[in-house]
C-alpha cells in the first residue's frame, strides 16, 4: 500500500476501469478488476488468471537485483531521427513522457544474490520495447563493458521488434548486438535471457534467441512473425497457445519457465553455480 | 525511379534470381542440400564452385521465375532449414578456407507455423552470430528485395553490395504504411521515408557499393562484357580480404557493424 501513488499507469494492458477510480485497474486478459496496490504487491502478476502483466523495467530492476546494488550507464542516452522519418520526433516525445525513460531499455550493473553482472531490461512503456539505435547501442555496450569486466549478463526483453522508423539503422542493431554477444560468449562468459510477454520480431531473431540460458514468464508471446501474417499463411485458426511460451518450450527453444515469484531465486542459482565460468575457470 | 516503383520492380517474375547470377558468375557448381537437422529447403540454393580460379561456397535465396521454380522454391522464404544450411555450408567453408558469395533475394523469411514451431527466430539469430565472426571472406549481395530479418540473416558481410534496383528493409513498405498510417495505400510514402534503394543506403554507409543490375533483354556480347566487370570486381575484393589474417578480418567486420547507429 505504501508504493501506491509512486508509480503511474504502468503500461497499455492495465486500463484505467474509469477516470474517477484511478485505484482499480483491469486484467488486460480476464478482465477482472484488481486494486492496484495489490497487483503491484502481487509483483503485476492478476490474481485471478496469473497473466504476468506487463512491468517497468526499473520495477522488475527493484524484484531482481540486491538491494541498492544497480548501478545505471549510458541513461542519457536519446534517440535522433536519423532518417527524417515523419512524425518520429513527436513518438519519441511521446514515448519519453509515458515511460519517463530516455529509450526503450535500461541497462547497468547490479549484483543478484550476491553475484556482479550486467544487466538491460527492457522498457514496454517506450514504443512497445521497440529495437532503434540506441536500444542496440545500449545493450551492445552493456555486452562490451562485461567483455572488459568478465561478467555475465542478463537481459530482460520485452518488444515488438525493431523500431521502423529508424528503418534499416533498427535492422542492422540486431547485427551489431549479435556480435557483441558472440564476442561475450568467446569470452567465455554466461548470457541468460528472460523472455517477457511479447519478445518478437527482430528481437526473438536476435539476442532473446542467443542466450545460453532462455528463460520465459509464463503465457508470455515469443516469436518471429507476427500472428496476423502467420494466419495469411497458415489459412486456418492457428494452435491453441501458438507463440505462448509454453508451447515454444516444447519446441525446444526455452529452458524454463519462471514465474515472477521464483525468478530471483532460480537466477541467483544459475550464476552462482556458473561462477568457475565467471571467475575465469579458477 | 521512385523508392517504391523499385520496390514494385524488385518483386517482378521476369527478374534474374540467384540461380541466373549463379549461372553467370560460377563455373563447375555443385549444389549441396540438407541442413543435417530436418530437410532441404528449397528457398536457399547452396553449393560449392569457382569464381574464376577460386574456389568458392555460394549461398543463394532462390526465387524461381516461373509459377512452377517458384512455387519449389517458395517464392523465396526460407523456412529455419534454409539458414540451418546456409550455415552449415559458411562453417564448412571456413574449414577449408573457401571464401563465401551470399545472393539474397527475398521478401522475408516465411512466416507460418511450422517455420515459427521450428525456430525462424532462432534460426536467423544464430547465423547472425555465426556470420559476425566466421573466418573466412564474405560477400553479401542482395540482388532484388532485401526483406527484414530474414534477408539480414545473409548479409553480415565484409562486403555488402547492391544491384542498382534492389532494396532492403527492416519492413515492406505496404505493412510499415499499414502498421503506421493504418492503410496500405501510403506504401508509397512508406518506401521514401524508409530510406531502402541501394543508392540511399549507400549514401548512409550501410552498403560498400552499388551494382547494375542485370536484364534478360541483353544480347550476349552485353551480358559478357557484365559478366567481366562482375567478375573483375569480386575477384579484386575476395583477394585483398584473403590477404588478411583470420582475426583481422573478423575484427574488421566487428567495427564495420559496430559503428551502425553510434551515438
Amino acid at each position: 500500500m505504501k508504493f501506491q501513488g509512486l508509480l503511474k499507469p504502468a503500461c497499455n494492458s492495465l486500463e484505467d476501469e474509469s477516470e474517477k477510480n484511478l485505484d482499480v485497474r483491469v486484467c488486460s486478459r480476464c478482465g477482472s478488476s484488481v486494486l492496484k496496490s495489490d497487483l503491484r504487491a502481487n509483483l503485476y502478476i492478476c490474481p485471478e488468471c496469473n497473466a504476468h502483466l506487463m512491468m517497468r523495467a526499473r520495477r522488475r530492476i527493484e524484484i531482481l537485483c540486491d538491494k541498492s546494488s544497480f548501478v545505471e550507464i549510458d541513461k542519457g542516452m536519446e534517440s535522433e531521427n536519423l532518417l527524417g522519418f515523419p512524425g518520429y520526433e513527436d513518438k519519441i516525445r511521446a514515448a519519453k513522457e509515458k515511460s519517463r525513460e530516455n529509450e526503450a531499455v535500461v541497462c547497468g550493473k547490479a549484483r543478484i544474490g550476491g553475484n556482479p553482472l550486467y544487466i538491460f531490461v527492457m522498457e514496454p512503456s517506450f514504443m512497445m520495447g521497440s529495437m532503434g539505435s540506441i536500444v542496440g547501442e545500449k545493450i551492445t555496450r552493456c555486452f562490451e563493458k562485461a567483455i572488459e569486466e568478465k561478467l555475465p549478463v542478463l537481459g530482460i526483453t520485452v518488444s515488438g521488434g525493431a523500431r521502423m522508423q529508424e528503418g534499416i539503422f533498427s535492422l542492422m542493431q540486431m547485427t551489431k548486438v549479435s556480435a557483441a554477444v558472440k564476442r561475450h560468449d568467446d569470452a567465455g562468459l554466461l548470457y541468460m535471457a528472460l523472455l517477457t510477454n511479447p519478445t518478437t520480431g527482430g528481437v526473438d531473431a536476435s539476442f532473446a534467441m542467443q542466450a545460453d540460458i532462455i528463460l520465459a514468464e509464463p503465457g508470455a508471446r515469443v516469436g518471429f512473425a507476427g500472428p496476423r501474417v502467420i494466419e495469411q499463411t497458415y489459412r486456418k485458426k492457428l494452435p491453441d497457445g501458438f507463440q505462448k511460451a509454453e508451447a515454444v518450450m516444447e519446441c525446444g527453444f526455452i529452458d524454463m519457465i519462471l514465474s515472477r515469484f521464483d525468478q530471483k531465486r532460480v537466477i541467483a542459482s544459475l550464476l552462482d553455480m556458473h561462477k568457475e565460468e565467471i571467475d575465469g575457470g579458477i | 525511379m521512385e523508392a517504391y516503383d523499385i520496390v514494385k520492380n524488385s518483386r517482378n517474375a521476369d527478374r534474374w534470381c540467384a540461380s541466373d547470377y549463379i549461372k553467370l558468375l560460377i563455373t563447375d557448381f555443385l549444389e549441396l542440400h540438407g541442413d543435417r537437422k530436418y530437410g532441404d529447403d528449397k528457398a536457399v540454393i547452396a553449393g560449392i564452385g569457382k569464381l574464376l580460379d577460386r574456389p568458392i561456397t555460394v549461398i543463394g535465396i532462390e526465387k524461381g521465375n516461373d509459377i512452377v521454380s517458384r512455387l519449389e522454391h517458395n517464392f523465396g522464404s526460407a523456412h529455419p532449414e534454409g539458414y540451418r544450411k546456409a550455415m552449415r555450408l559458411m562453417k564448412e567453408a571456413e574449414k577449408f578456407g573457401r571464401p563465401v558469395l551470399c545472393l539474397i533475394d527475398t521478401a522475408g523469411a516465411y512466416a507460418g507455423v511450422d517455420a515459427e514451431e521450428r525456430g525462424q527466430g532462432q534460426a536467423i539469430a544464430e547465423s547472425l552470430m555465426l556470420m559476425s565472426s566466421l573466418r573466412t571472406p564474405v560477400i553479401s549481395i542482395i540482388i532484388g528485395e532485401g526483406g527484414s530479418g530474414g534477408a539480414l540473416a545473409l548479409a553480415v558481410s565484409d562486403r555488402l553490395y547492391m544491384l542498382d534496383d534492389a532494396y532492403f528493409s527492416v519492413v515492406s513498405p505496404e505493412n510499415c504504411a499499414t502498421i503506421l498510417w493504418k492503410n496500405n495505400k501510403y506504401a508509397d510514402k512508406a518506401a521514401d521515408a524508409l530510406k531502402l534503394t541501394a543508392v540511399d543506403l549507400k549514401e548512409r554507409e550501410i552498403i560498400d557499393d552499388v551494382f547494375k543490375t542485370a536484364s534478360s533483354a541483353w544480347d550476349e556480347k552485353t551480358i559478357n562484357i557484365y559478366k567481366e566487370k562482375l567478375l573483375t570486381k569480386l575477384d579484386k575484393e575476395y583477394e585483398s580480404l584473403a590477404k588478411m589474417p583470420a582475426l583481422d578480418l573478423v575484427d574488421m567486420r566487428y567495427k564495420k557493424y559496430r559503428r551502425i547507429g553510434r551515438v
